[in-house]
């Protein structure tokens, strides 16, 4: 950790200009949280607890039908790589919403805003740290999954890199959206950083076609970049094809979600501005 | 002449139906220490806010260091600093990790030397690996103090720099603040409702009262002008002249 800071450190000594700035900007943003990580253990636990804890289970579920079902005991993969990838979303979701999170319980808020950090560098800031937890998260159920299930979700490949940077996108896009109404409207709103993911799992089709939905629903599904995630990685594990156009109207969707992310959170930044709420946020 | 560091003109907030800060004019000259001195509700915390960007105003312009405040607020945020007890910095880190942090955010050349002397002015040395919220409220303040000096700012905000402190620790503050503003060149712009501090530390006051200015003056210049004994009298006499106009 203090490595970084020394980085840091001797960044701070070279030449100054405008970009250096933000990336020290960036980089004490980040090293707040990963202080705050370091300090706390169960932090980490948690991090790691859901998504091996899903996995396992997912996985007995899948060795389950795999004794009972043709169609299951062929792509005995399929669950358990939903379980992981849909993590990404939720986790990459999750980890910028708390740490912004972490701003507001502790005050932080006044101070930063009235430092020259720029909003766009909380942002960056907000998503390498979602980043970081996601893929600890993630990294220690990957470890299980393939300790427990011999399951090896690398068997996906290079599209995994695809499909792990779309969902991420997906869930940063969200995440700021709830940072932005945490600014809003405060701690009341806090329970979305929570809940708000799981409306989008259903329509995402992590564990089955998205052809099984409704047709009046088929359309809205269409409108999630996660869905063609899923579709994609379905075509992998199943037939062993990669469809290049899924990913990339994936790609094309977070590009749209992550615009309006970005839109949502600088007005409500505004408009925290103007009700005079950023100097007042606490527990 | 010296021109003036920060220029506020008309500046108004409002929430709603109320008006928490009504057409404020005010010029700040470089190198002095110069108080907003008002009660509960008068508007000091909103002004302040609104100096720092924290709050948009509803009407008024603010200039700073010559240049337009709205426009140029982020390379202005550079020279300038803040604390207030109202806003915490965060418990679960070290002091030295939090001084650390707003050294990068304020891109501080050689922050580990920077952080080292403030420690020792400010001595807060031993308590640097000590998480903040492990601190008295009067080791807090200095800690807080540290974090608003770590950039040299030329004009430091500082809300009731010395709420909930006991006399003795409230005293060296406002001696370590008289003795940084000399040595550094800067301007400080404190809100208080502590008159007697305000007496002894301000070059000039800004009285408000329900978000509005009532009296721009010395703290020697008000105690003449309303032949008192002190500033606290002063307040209560303007207070009370107000309230009779009213009646």
């Amino acid at each position: 950790m203090y490595k970084l800071a020394f980085f840091m450190t001797v960044l701070s000594c070279n030449t100054f200009d405008a970009s250096k700035k933000s990336l020290m900007r960036i980089c004490a943003l980040v090293l707040r949280q990963l202080f705050i990580l370091r300090r706390s253990w169960p932090r980490i636990v948690e991090l790691m607890y859901w998504p091996t804890i899903q996995m396992i289970m997912w996985g007995l579920v899948t060795s389950f039908l795999a004794e009972t079902t043709v169609w299951m005991a062929q792509a005995g993969g399929i669950l358990i790589a939903g379980v992981l990838l849909w993590d990404v979303v939720f986790r990459g979701q999750i980890g910028l919403s708390l740490a912004f999170l972490e701003e507001m319980w502790s005050r932080n808020l006044g101070h930063l805003f009235s430092s020259p950090m720029r909003p766009w560098e909380l942002i960056i800031s907000l998503m390498i740290i979602s980043l970081i937890k996601t893929s600890i998260g993630i990294g220690g159920a990957v470890i299980f999954a393939s300790v427990l299930y011999s399951f090896n979700i690398f068997e996906l490949g290079l599209p995994l890199i695809g499909f792990f940077f779309c969902l991420i996108c997906m869930g940063w896009a969200i995440g700021l959206i709830i940072a932005g109404l945490l600014m809003r409207f405060g701690l009341g709103a806090e329970n979305l950083a929570w809940l708000v993911i799981f409306a989008f799992a259903p329509l995402s089709c992590v564990y089955y076609p998205v052809s099984i939905l409704p047709d009046w629903l088929e359309p809205i599904a269409s409108l999630i970049p996660a869905s063609y995630v899923f579709e994609g990685m379905r075509a992998i594990l199943l037939d062993d094809i990669f469809h290049h156009n899924l990913l990339w109207q994936a790609l094309l969707l977070d590009l749209v979600y992550l615009i309006v992310g970005v839109i949502i959170f600088l007005l409500m930044f505004r408009s925290a501005r103007v009700r005079g709420l950023i100097h007042q946020m606490g527990e | 002449m010296n021109q003036p560091i920060l220029i506020a003109q008309n500046l108004t907030k409002k929430f709603k139906s109320i008006t928490a800060v009504d057409s404020v004019s005010f010029e700040i000259y470089p190198n002095t220490i110069v108080a907003l001195l008002g009660g509960n509700g008068a508007g000091k915390t909103t002004t302040m806010a609104m100096l720092l960007g924290l709050v948009t105003p509803s009407k008024g312009h603010i200039e700073i260091l010559g240049q337009d405040f709205e426009s140029n607020r982020f390379k202005t945020l550079n020279h300038m600093n803040f604390s207030s007890p109202y806003l915490d910095l965060p418990h679960r880190l070290s002091v030295e990790e939090n001084l650390l942090i707003y050294a990068l955010l304020y891109a501080i050349k050689k922050p580990k030397k920077k952080l080292t002397k403030l420690a020792h002015d400010l001595g807060i040395e031993k308590y640097l690996k000590t998480p903040v919220g492990k601190l008295s409220s009067g080791q807090r303040t200095r800690v807080a103090l540290a974090k608003a000096l770590i950039n040299n700012p030329s004009i430091l905000l500082l809300d009731e720099p010395t709420a909930s402190l006991d006399p003795e620790t409230a005293d060296w503050i406002r001696q370590y603040l008289k003795k940084w503003r000399k040595e550094n060149n800067s301007t400080i712009l404190l809100a208080s409702h502590n008159m007697s501090e305000v007496e002894r530390l301000a070059d000039k006051v800004i009285m408000l009262k329900q978000g509005r200015v009532i009296a721009i003056d010395s703290p020697k210049g008000l105690i003449e002008t309303y032949g008192q004994e002190n500033l606290e009298e002063v307040f209560l006499a303007i207070a009370k002249q107000k309230h009779l106009a009213k009646t």
